[in-house]
């Protein structure tokens, strides 16, 4: 019944060239072509969308706030820099997070000036709350559901040149390893768009489709399901080095509906994550690995499940919450308490561990950037959910984006374009074509499901190495199946059958780099059974994960010195998170 | 080996009377982030022709005409 001008393959393939190729427009690429152009009003910046950039990205629908946001007044660049190197063992490139810390403030009054206001006290000052263990971050967003008109406002107004409904599928390099453009294909049509870029910036989101929720749909509801990694897998092929991978993300969410639970909204007002006698079990709600190791124990002991608890709040407390909950970010959470008849005033809400994803947004696992968002490949940026710089949620996507789109501005201007294989074109569409090929085989969904299925069955923690190898190789075979089965009917289900080669190319990754490391760091992100732990004499340490002729390896990278200094007696504040009984 | 197709009850549901598609409209198809909907041959309407959701409701939020509705479907209820 579909429309025949939808979907239906069509031989074809143009040419363009820029000087910034920004991929992906949800949050950190709208901003990085805004500021690519602000840089350089005369550089050709194009903005290209596997969906449109209206809607796209984690923040389709708004976001209820800022959950790292450095204010004058109520943290210090220092303080914040200190506070995300605790919260990550240590392993943290500081100059990078610093210069994020020294940046969000000016970013923020950016936002402001877009329209997207945050919330402010009765004295006119940001209304800042504390969630983090030591330090105050959190900016509730009253109107967080304009963030991404906001948006494509300011880039109406840039005349941004803006591509949507293309996904991109691999990188170009030129024989000096600089970068040289990158594939698309048309999600509606299959035809290939070639983009010669003078520099390049990912902004494609987390590999949020890696583990399988238990819902009994492919699809979760916590992260956009477009983001299937499928920065992390062009990264790789193009060789960029990536960071810290075993370092998974795991989120606390609400059971079956898949959802934030959004304990940062909630906590400020007084909510808080509780066991079945509705008793607090951690000292503090924000996600850390150590956080969802006690959360982990609580849901396996005899005092699970968790919840969050609201029902020992004023009415009038809980319906401010609920009014922020259930308008921004995902509103479809109160249909889902509706239909349960779930009343917050007197019911807990039962919570859940989410599947395994990479997430630098919330843990540390992404495309090795510096602090000028620079991968390891001349002119290739990364920023965002997909970069390495950890724990930086949307005003990091943000203000990382920015740095990413005024440096590769500065790049392009400075650089021509550098020269490719045109034999690199053809085989990457006879990669991307094969399915359509064949009258026989394998539908994606059912290759993307096995491949899921088997990162639970093997590389959820706690990370066992027998299983690792055995789910290895089911991988192996799965790929097989993938490379030489794989069938689609039409360019809608080719695009889901490229990001299931992303998907297994990050399960592959994920299990590389969670062998790699041999000791047990950032609680339940790589707690393993047979390195129980931490081991700081050989593993205070990076892992950097590349494809090296061909095989994928890793490497350690020492951790830079830190510029902001963490006293001996700091360090392990974030291992301290299970409330201690009172005596 | 052929394929079969298992039924699924869709989360997303147009309401024919009030979709304006007809006249050229296509907001809902245009902001989907997974591009599931669709134009119907033989309704003209929109409709939901995969089952790939992730309940996020522009498509409900941004419809001119309030003909989308988003609901949480059976296997999350």
């Amino acid at each position: 019944m579909t429309s025949p001008s939808f979907d239906t393959i069509v031989d074809g393939l143009s040419e363009v060239d820029c000087d910034v190729l920004v991929i992906g427009g949800g949050t950190a690429g709208p901003m990085a072509a805004l500021k690519a152009k602000q840089k350089n009003p005369k550089a050709k910046v194009i903005l290209l969308e596997k969906a449109n950039v209206k809607r796209s990205g984690a923040i389709s629908m708004g976001m209820d706030g800022l959950n790292n946001a450095v204010i004058p007044g109520y943290a210090t660049p220092e303080q914040y820099v200190k506070e995300i190197t605790i919260a990550n063992d240590g392993i943290v490139d500081q100059k990078a997070v610093l210069k994020y810390a020294q940046n969000c403030y000016s970013i923020i009054e950016e936002l402001d000036s877009f329209g997207i206001r945050f919330q402010k006290n009765e004295n006119g000052d940001f209304d800042v709350k504390k969630v983090h263990h030591i330090g105050t971050y959190v900016l509730p967003m009253p109107n967080g559901e304009t963030v991404k008109k906001a948006l494509y406002r300011q880039l109406r107004r840039a005349q941004m040149l803006i591509s949507n409904r293309y996904m991109a599928t691999r990188l170009l390099t030129g024989k000096s390893g600089r970068i040289a453009g990158a594939i698309a294909v048309n999600t509606r049509t299959a035809e290939f768009l070639v983009i010669k870029a003078k520099a390049v910036i990912l902004c494609m989101g987390a590999a949020g489709r890696l583990g399988l929720p238990t819902s009994g749909y492919m699809f979760g509801t916590y992260e956009n399901a477009a983001n299937s990694g499928d920065g992390y897998a062009m990264a790789y092929h193009a060789g960029a080095k990536l960071a810290n991978l075993e370092c998974f993300q795991i989120n606390p969410l609400i059971k079956d509906y898949n959802g934030p639970a959004c304990a940062y909204v909630a906590g400020p007002f007084g909510a808080y994550t509780a066991n079945n006698e509705g008793k607090r079990f951690i000292e503090c709600d924000y996600w850390s690995g150590q956080m969802m190791l006690e959360f982990f124990n609580e849901l396996q002991s005899g005092k699970g499940p968790v919840f969050l608890k609201l029902n020992h709040l004023h009415s009038d407390t809980v319906g401010e919450i609920e009014t922020i909950l259930h308008t921004v970010e995902r509103p479809t959470r109160g249909l889902f308490h509706e239909n349960r008849k779930t009343d917050y005033r007197k019911d807990m809400v039962e919570m859940h561990i989410s599947e395994i994803g990479f997430c630098s947004g919330h843990s540390a696992s992404g495309v090795f950037v510096d602090d000028f968002a620079r991968t390891t490949i001349p002119g290739l940026y990364a920023a965002g959910d997909m970069a390495s710089v950890p724990h930086n949620y949307m005003l990091g996507a943000f203000t990382n984006g920015a740095v990413a789109g005024e440096d590769a501005a500065e790049f392009a201007l400075n650089h021509d374009f550098e020269a490719f294989d045109a034999a690199d074109v053809k085989l990457e569409q006879a990669r991307v074509l094969a399915p359509t090929k064949r009258e026989d085989g394998i539908p994606p969904n059912q290759i993307e499901y096995k491949t899921r299925r088997l990162v639970n069955d093997y590389f959820q923690p706690p990370k066992v190495t027998r299983k690792f190898e055995l789910g290895q190789a089911r991988l192996a075979e799965v790929r097989e199946d993938m490379e030489n089965n794989m069938v689609v009917t039409n360019a809608h289900e080719l695009m889901r059958a490229l990001e299931a080669t992303s998907i297994l190319d990050c399960a592959d990754m994920a299990a590389h780099a969670s062998l790699y490391r041999a000791e047990s760091r950032w609680g339940l992100y790589h707690l393993r059974t047979d390195h129980p732990d931490k081991d700081n004499e050989n593993w205070f340490c990076h892992t950097l994960l590349s494809k090296q002729d061909g095989k994928m390896t890793s490497e350690k990278k020492a951790v830079d010195p830190y510029v902001v200094p963490v006293a001996e007696e700091e360090k392990d504040l974030y291992d301290k998170q299970r409330i201690r009984a009172s005596a | 080996m052929p394929f079969a197709h298992s039924p699924s009850a869709v989360p997303v549901v147009v309401d024919d009377a009030k979709c304006i598609a007809e006249k050229g409209c296509r907001v809902c198809i245009d902001v989907c982030p997974l591009d599931v909907l669709r134009l119907s041959d033989e309704t003209g309407k929109a409709y939901m022709a995969y089952d790939e959701c992730w309940y996020c409701m522009p498509c409900e939020a941004d419809c001119p005409t309030g003909a989308v509705k988003v609901n949480i479907p059976y296997l999350l209820k």
